[in-house]
């Protein structure tokens, strides 16, 4: 109850703060939402540096097989001995790469940031319902961390069998080093990766039903809420799935049950188990695994909402019809895991289903896509770096969902699956996309988490190097793909089909390398501009949502009286009759008499009558 | 005294989302379980030489009584919470605690009869894995349902201010029923399939 005591003191007091912060209460074990958010960005940043070193490692070895770079050896050791890349360790780097980027970056790193900072801030709550669930849900996400990376120090190596653990080769501790204590201690990261999303997924829902200010119904939620909100609910529905395979899985893997293995024999010898199916785990890994790219999509796709709106000073391009989108990816996002197993024997029929569902999940993404472009259509566009990554989002969206109209089609997915363009089709609608979304919401909210702005030169130097190295990295790779170029292959030397395309991959790797390099822009930027960043005002976007009505210093609590009531949505932005291009949440109807429209009342007679009297003392034509 | 009233609103808001955490923590935990139950339907069905095979034994039945008297104590526990009358609480909460314990031996005692019967954790037939992986991890569930019930016990010898004794004991009662309600539906879907 500690909290609610916190948030009347900070109601009634405000910065005369009557229980006093320590160092480690304030910024080590915080319970404050905002604290939490920080937290949550700045691991999810360093894992992203170190998922991203992983990335140019492997492009390295696939740009330059036949080259020895003695430096590597320098720190890699046995790794790389001669200054080559082991095939053991390349597989361990692709796998701790995607497992990083999709769970650590892109499911806590931007999930956990933003879901944070911004439900209690925009549904007007002083903090989440739950704020030491939430601390735990944080120290959970980070000890997950401190295991992944602990598994490169161990002398087997770190996981090797693919972000999707898929067994034998995950199950089978003796089939490859990297399925030894690695995969143990993959599996313990994940087991406590999955309790923080879920600690931290029940608090954001119940924060959003429960927590809201007066005047903020469901329908004056930011889409950003919206989409946390949906993101939390497929969350809860699917890790608990994730984590009944990964129990089979470990006793498959220490204890001897034969869930998913079956008449296997390694380097020589008969394993006793028999009777498991491997396709039981796939059933089980895709159920969590496909929603799982939703997970990782709806925030960036909430947090692109909000920035275009804001920076295109338009209302968002139908609303409602985004709301519904969003439900109904987050409804089919269940009932397609089986397009990631065409390829297993699966009975035709049954891919028909998966295949039709998964088609019409086109559907809702394409509303979006058009909603996002007729949102910019004549709109007084404001560039901020910001506003560039959100359209660059959706350029990802669009450019990466149109190969998953292909690889959706059962007929074709024969072909392309396993295969480079498989790689090329993620990489850009859930990868970069993704990315993008977090880091337009980075560059928007920044103002918010620190007090200070970013330099808006360094962002552009960021947007445009990660731009154009994203597509330059992942573009050609569809071309390889349609050729039959398959995935996780260590060197394309060793096939002679595969020779012409190490030119492309020189091509990728400096293109990989320059993008990378281009971070270094945006790390100094961020952390630079926490000490050094021009000073931020209140409100700098001049934008619509209750986070932007808090002052810039932090306290716990967030607003030093009472909570502001809402009065109208989040995207009156120039509403023809009002002096300003924006009207906060919180500014009564009474206070925009120029600007109300009758349907703003939404049926309320007594206020229609009111504005119809004062339109006719002002001869403003209201209309009817 | 307005800020009083204030104080109340906020308390009882917050109350209410921490109860309401909780059933989507329900939620969460049974998800586990739907996984496991269609991972067994799927593995079933993919050989005749799969499934349980085997009658299952009492001793499950028998664990099955006492959980759900036990329920049904950590129900009338509530209601002396909510009289004031914590020594009723107490007590009716001990003999919660004590019946959680016996379900657990009772589970463990069927695990023994099972492994008598030659059907093993370790099995070839992994339907028959399943009887273990099921209770198993109910049974990690009821260890935890027995340190929330020691909270409220804790709660009661205090004692804690009456409201959140209530509310304490409210979570730890739909907490336990949930338990009690898993264990049932796990039974009759091994029940359905043996």
């Amino acid at each position: 109850m500690s909290s609610t005591v916190i948030s009347h003191d900070a109601a009634h007091h405000g910065s005369h703060d009557h229980h006093h912060e320590t160092f480690l209460t304030k910024y080590i074990f915080s319970q404050d939402h905002k604290m939490i958010a920080k937290q949550f960005l700045i691991t999810g940043i360093i894992m992203a540096v170190f998922a991203m070193l992983l990335s140019i490692l492997f492009r390295i070895q696939l740009a330059w097989p036949d080259k020895d770079f003695p430096i590597l050896e320098v720190f890699l050791g046995k790794w790389a001995e001669g200054g080559r890349i082991k095939p053991e360790f390349f597989l361990s780097l692709v796998t701790i790469h995607g497992t990083m980027m999709v769970f650590f970056v892109l499911t806590a790193g931007l999930s956990g940031t933003f879901s944070n900072l911004l439900i209690p801030y925009q549904i007007g709550a002083r903090d989440m319902a739950s704020p030491f669930m939430n601390m735990l849900s944080y120290w959970f996400f980070f000890i997950a961390c401190v295991i992944m990376i602990a598994s490169f120090f161990v002398e087997s190596g770190p996981a090797s069998a693919g972000w999707t653990i898929y067994p034998p080769l995950s199950a089978v501790p003796t089939s490859i080093s990297g399925s030894g204590l690695g995969m143990t201690l993959w599996l313990i990261s994940m087991t406590l990766f999955i309790a923080s999303q879920v600690m931290g997924g029940v608090n954001y829902i119940s924060t959003i039903l429960n927590m809201r200010t007066k005047g903020m119904d469901l329908w004056r939620m930011p889409l950003t809420i919206w989409s946390f909100f949906l993101t939390a609910i497929v969350g809860l529905l699917s890790f608990p799935v994730l984590v009944s395979a990964v129990v089979l899985l470990i006793f498959d893997r220490s204890f001897g049950t034969s869930f998913y293995l079956s008449d296997l024999v390694v380097q020589g010898q008969i394993l006793p188990n028999e009777g498991g199916s491997p396709i039981l785990f796939q059933h089980l890994f895709w159920f969590l695994g496909h929603p799982e790219v939703y997970i990782v999509v709806m925030p960036a796709l909430g947090l692109t909402s909000e920035v275009i709106s804001t920076n295109s000073r338009k209302p968002i391009f139908g609303y409602h019809a985004m709301v519904y989108s969003l439900v109904g990816i987050t409804v089919l996002s269940f009932i397609v895991w089986g397009h990631h197993m065409f390829v297993t024997g699966m009975n035709p029929f049954l891919g028909g289903v998966f295949m039709i569902t998964t088609l019409i999940i086109a559907v809702p993404s394409a509303v979006k896509a058009f909603n996002y472009i007729a949102t910019l259509w004549r709109g007084n566009i404001r560039f901020t770096p910001a506003m560039l990554f959100a359209i660059g989002m959706v350029s990802f969206f669009v450019s990466g969902g149109v190969t998953g109209i292909f690889l959706g089609n059962a007929a074709l997915d024969i072909n392309l699956h396993d295969t480079y363009f498989v790689v090329a089709h993620f990489h850009l609608v859930m990868g970069s996309a993704s990315i993008f979304g977090m880091l337009c919401g980075v560059y928007h909210w920044y103002p918010k988490m620190f007090g200070r702005m970013m330099s808006t030169k360094l962002g552009y130097l960021h947007f445009w190097l990660t731009f154009l190295g994203a597509y330059l990295v992942f573009f050609p790779m569809h071309f390889m793909g349609i050729d039959g170029v398959p995935r996780r292959y260590y060197a394309f030397t060793e096939f002679p089909f595969m020779e012409k395309w190490i030119s492309v991959n020189i091509l990728v790797t400096w293109a990989a390398i320059v993008a990378g390099l281009g971070q270094v822009a945006f790390l100094v930027n961020f952390f630079g501009s926490i000490w050094r960043g021009k000073k931020a005002t209140q409100n700098p976007w001049k934008s619509n949502t209750l986070e932007w009505t808090t002052p810039v210093e932090h306290f716990h609590g967030n607003w030093p009286g009472e909570i502001p009531t809402v009065h109208r949505w989040p995207y009156d932005y120039s509403k023809p009759g009002h002096d300003e291009d924006f009207i906060p949440q919180d500014v009564p109807y009474s206070h925009t008499m120029s600007s109300n429209s009758y349907h703003d009342f939404e049926g309320d007679e007594e206020a229609i009558a009111i504005q119809r009297a004062w339109n006719k003392e002002n001869n403003r034509s209201g209309e009817e | 005294m307005e800020n009083e009233e204030l104080e109340i609103a906020e308390l009882l808001r917050v109350r209410k989302a921490k109860k309401f955490s909780l059933w989507l923590g329900l939620i969460g935990m049974f998800m586990m379980f739907a996984a496991l139950s269609s991972g067994f339907i799927v593995y079933t069905a993919s050989g005749v030489d799969k499934g349980i095979k085997t009658i299952l034994p009492n001793a499950f039945i028998y664990s099955t009584i006492a959980i759900i008297l036990s329920s049904v104590t950590m129900h009338l526990g509530l209601k002396a919470a909510k009289a004031g009358n914590l020594l009723k609480q107490k007590s009716l909460l001990m003999v919660t605690i004590v019946l959680g314990l016996v379900f657990f031996v009772l589970q463990l005692n069927a695990w023994g009869i099972l492994s008598e019967r030659g059907i093993y954790f370790i099995n070839n037939n992994a339907s028959q894995s399943f009887i273990y992986i099921f209770t198993g991890l109910h049974l990690a569930h009821i260890i935890a349902g027995i340190l929330v019930l020691l909270r409220c016990y804790i709660g009661a010898v205090k004692p804690i201010a009456h409201d959140y004794n209530v509310f304490r004991m409210d979570l730890g009662a739909i907490f336990w029923h949930f338990l009690d309600l898993l264990w049932i539906y796990i039974y009759v879907f091994l029940l359905l399939n043996q």
